[in-house]
């Protein structure tokens, strides 16, 4: 069994606030979804904060396919280690085309490589490919400042997947979503495991969306305060005492984290 | 299939600039041997087009990569005390005392050519010190200030600081650069006298040429990939990082060649204005490039190129009538186009040109044809 993701005993502080205690998390290789759940200031995003080199931990140890060490390294540096990150709101660039969005994400990073490389002939078949995979090949030659909010949200899923991430991070990536749109993103998931490689961690206040994708299998991991409170299937997580104890007992449940039934 | 990149049409730009090219280089130049156009304008026109090199390499940092550089004017004083230099030396035992330094030395109590001058003998050196050594030094700017993540107001507040700095130095006499008075009185370049109108024919066509050309080179770069990446900086730098791109590389890049147009731009304006002083090095000559490019539009090499042309020559008109009210106008012109044309002058004429569209469609919807359609071409 390979692990894809080991994280061990990882602590974050902000001004003596414990955002991380300790936690621990192992990911495996074959594993294709991850989900992230767990009340408003669980850590989640700090988690990913972490992983991507945006806050320095305290404590820990982060191993990427057993042998990268990810703390220390710079982001574009964990980047090109196929660990990549789409963040909360959508973030492209708007006055690019959607196209050359793509074109930003795809083939080399590295300076001398980019100059040499024209802006209008990369890879255009995989940049066709996946604007179809997320439905926005009509929409190519748009700028993507023009594209509706959840348009812009699979444009970036769209340039993540160009990169061949092997471990994809999305950050609740159906917030603000109409339900068509969430409908839609259920289905470009599954269209991920069916035609990508990467493992994908995703972390979601939705709970109707979190429980039609780990529906099909796939594991849950609840946070609270810091470390993990539970993991299983959603079947097993959401009966679990603790996890109903720490949406309920919070007093105020949020409203998108609506308690478990 | 396959999308293409599709923003407008580029072929239309080349055809514009093979036009630009054709009377700046061949047609002027023409009328001015042949009597039509006077010796004055002709190289009148000679500094507009280096000022407007100096203009392309402040629109790709500035308009393009969204990192504001206030110190642009200092490379351009490299540039033109580079070559300054060269020609005093050219100049050097034809002057009123007859010594083996230039005269202004003489003034100083100095009568050894200072060691870092003696290269200067070099017409070769003098080029690659006036484009080479300039692109040097932003990169070591640069290297020093966007790997550690100065950037923004910052890294603007640092580069004025840096030309308030190199102004005041160059001022001093103790520079051996002449102080205040800066270098001028030059006599001839590679032996040809710059009193003579041939010369002077030559130093323009080499200057209008030397502009196609770093407007070919420019609008190249743009258009590759690392074009795309230098915009995507100004738009989302932090998104950029996490994609994978080192960005302080590429900021560094840009920056050297900035300042090696700018180097350029001042090899090329000193032989053809006679005199290169501390005045055209510091702060106040830094914002004016800035204001060039947001009154051309900035982001759009057409804007940067049109914009320095324009105000240098708004400036010439205005300060032969009202010298004293020139400062207020060009502030004036930058507040109006922030104000009302933030894309200035191609932005504006942009606007225009959609709106002749706009006036066309809703003519041809109401069934009216317009006069100016022309049959069978599309709208």
């Amino acid at each position: 069994m390979d692990t894809l993701l080991y994280v061990e005993g990882l602590s974050v502080s902000f001004d003596g606030f414990l955002a991380l205690r300790t936690l621990n998390l192992i990911l495996e290789r074959q594993e294709r979804i991850r989900l992230l759940i767990g009340p408003n200031g669980a850590g989640k995003t700090t988690l990913f904060d972490a992983l991507t080199g945006q806050v320095k931990p305290d404590h820990g140890r982060v191993l990427f396919k057993d042998h990268v060490d990810l703390l220390g390294l710079s982001e574009h540096a964990i980047a090109n280690h196929g660990v990549i990150r789409k963040f909360q709101t959508p973030s492209v660039f708007p006055d690019h085309t959607v196209f050359e969005n793509m074109v930003l994400s795809s083939g080399r990073k590295r300076f001398l490589a980019t100059l040499a490389a024209r802006a209008a002939s990369p890879e255009l078949d995989g940049i066709a490919r996946v604007l179809e995979q997320v439905g926005l090949l009509q929409q190519a030659r748009a700028r993507a400042g023009t594209l509706s909010h959840g348009q812009k949200q699979w444009l970036e899923i769209a340039m993540l997947l160009l990169q061949e991430p092997t471990l994809l991070r999305l950050d609740e990536p159906v917030a603000g979503m109409t339900r068509a749109e969430k409908e839609k993103t259920v289905a470009l998931m599954e269209s991920i495991v069916q035609r990508s490689t990467c493992t994908v961690m995703l972390i979601e206040h939705d709970m109707q969306f979190v429980r039609q994708i780990a529906g099909r299998g796939h594991r849950v991991t609840v946070l609270h305060e810091g470390s993990v409170l539970s993991e299983g299937s959603i079947d097993r997580v959401q009966s679990d005492e603790r996890v109903i104890e720490a949406y309920l007992g919070r007093g105020t449940v949020s409203a998108e984290a609506e308690a478990p039934c | 299939m396959g999308p293409t990149l599709g923003r407008r049409s580029w072929d239309a730009h080349l055809l514009w600039l093979a036009l630009f090219g054709i009377v700046f280089i061949v047609v002027l130049p023409l009328a001015n041997a042949l009597g039509f156009l006077s010796d004055y304008y002709l190289n009148l026109f000679g500094k507009y087009l280096s000022l407007a090199i100096l203009a392309l390499g402040m629109d790709l940092i500035w308009g393009y990569t969204g990192i504001l550089s206030l110190g642009q004017a200092i490379f351009f004083g490299i540039g033109a005390y580079s070559i300054g230099m060269h020609m005093m030396l050219e100049g050097t035992g034809q002057g009123v005392y007859g010594e083996p330094v230039p005269d202004f030395m003489i003034w100083n109590q100095v009568y050894q050519l200072p060691l870092f001058w003696k290269p200067y003998t070099s017409f070769v050196f003098a080029l690659g010190s006036s484009v080479v050594l300039p692109a040097a030094l932003a990169a070591l700017v640069g290297f020093l200030t966007f790997r550690r993540r100065l950037r923004g107001t910052y890294f603007a507040i640092l580069t004025q600081a840096i030309a308030f700095a190199v102004w005041l130095m160059l001022n001093r006499n103790e520079m051996k650069l002449g102080g205040t008075n800066g270098l001028t009185d030059f006599k001839s370049i590679l032996g040809f006298s710059l009193g003579q109108p041939a010369t002077l024919r030559a130093l323009y066509i080499f200057t209008a040429a030397a502009l196609v050309g770093a407007f070919l080179v420019s609008r190249w770069l743009v258009r590759s990939k690392t074009g795309l990446v230098l915009q995507a900086i100004r738009d989302n730098e932090r998104r950029l990082e996490f994609l994978g791109y080192n960005v302080a590389s590429y900021k560094i890049f840009v920056f050297s060649v900035s300042a090696a147009l700018a180097g350029l731009a001042g090899l090329l304006y000193a032989p053809q204005v006679g005199i290169i002083t501390p005045s055209q090095v510091g702060v106040l000559p830094s914002l004016e490039i800035v204001i060039w490019v947001a009154f051309g539009g900035r982001g759009t090499l057409w804007g940067a190129l049109l914009g320095a042309i324009s105000i240098n020559w708004l400036r010439s008109v205005l300060t032969a009538t009202y010298p004293s009210l020139w400062p207020i106008i060009l502030g004036g012109l930058f507040v109006t186009v922030i104000l009302f044309f933030p894309q200035g002058l191609v932005g504006l004429g942009n606007k225009l040109r959609s709106l002749g569209k706009g006036r066309r469609i809703f003519l041809t919807t109401l069934g009216v044809a317009p006069a100016s359609k022309v049959e069978g071409h599309p709208l």
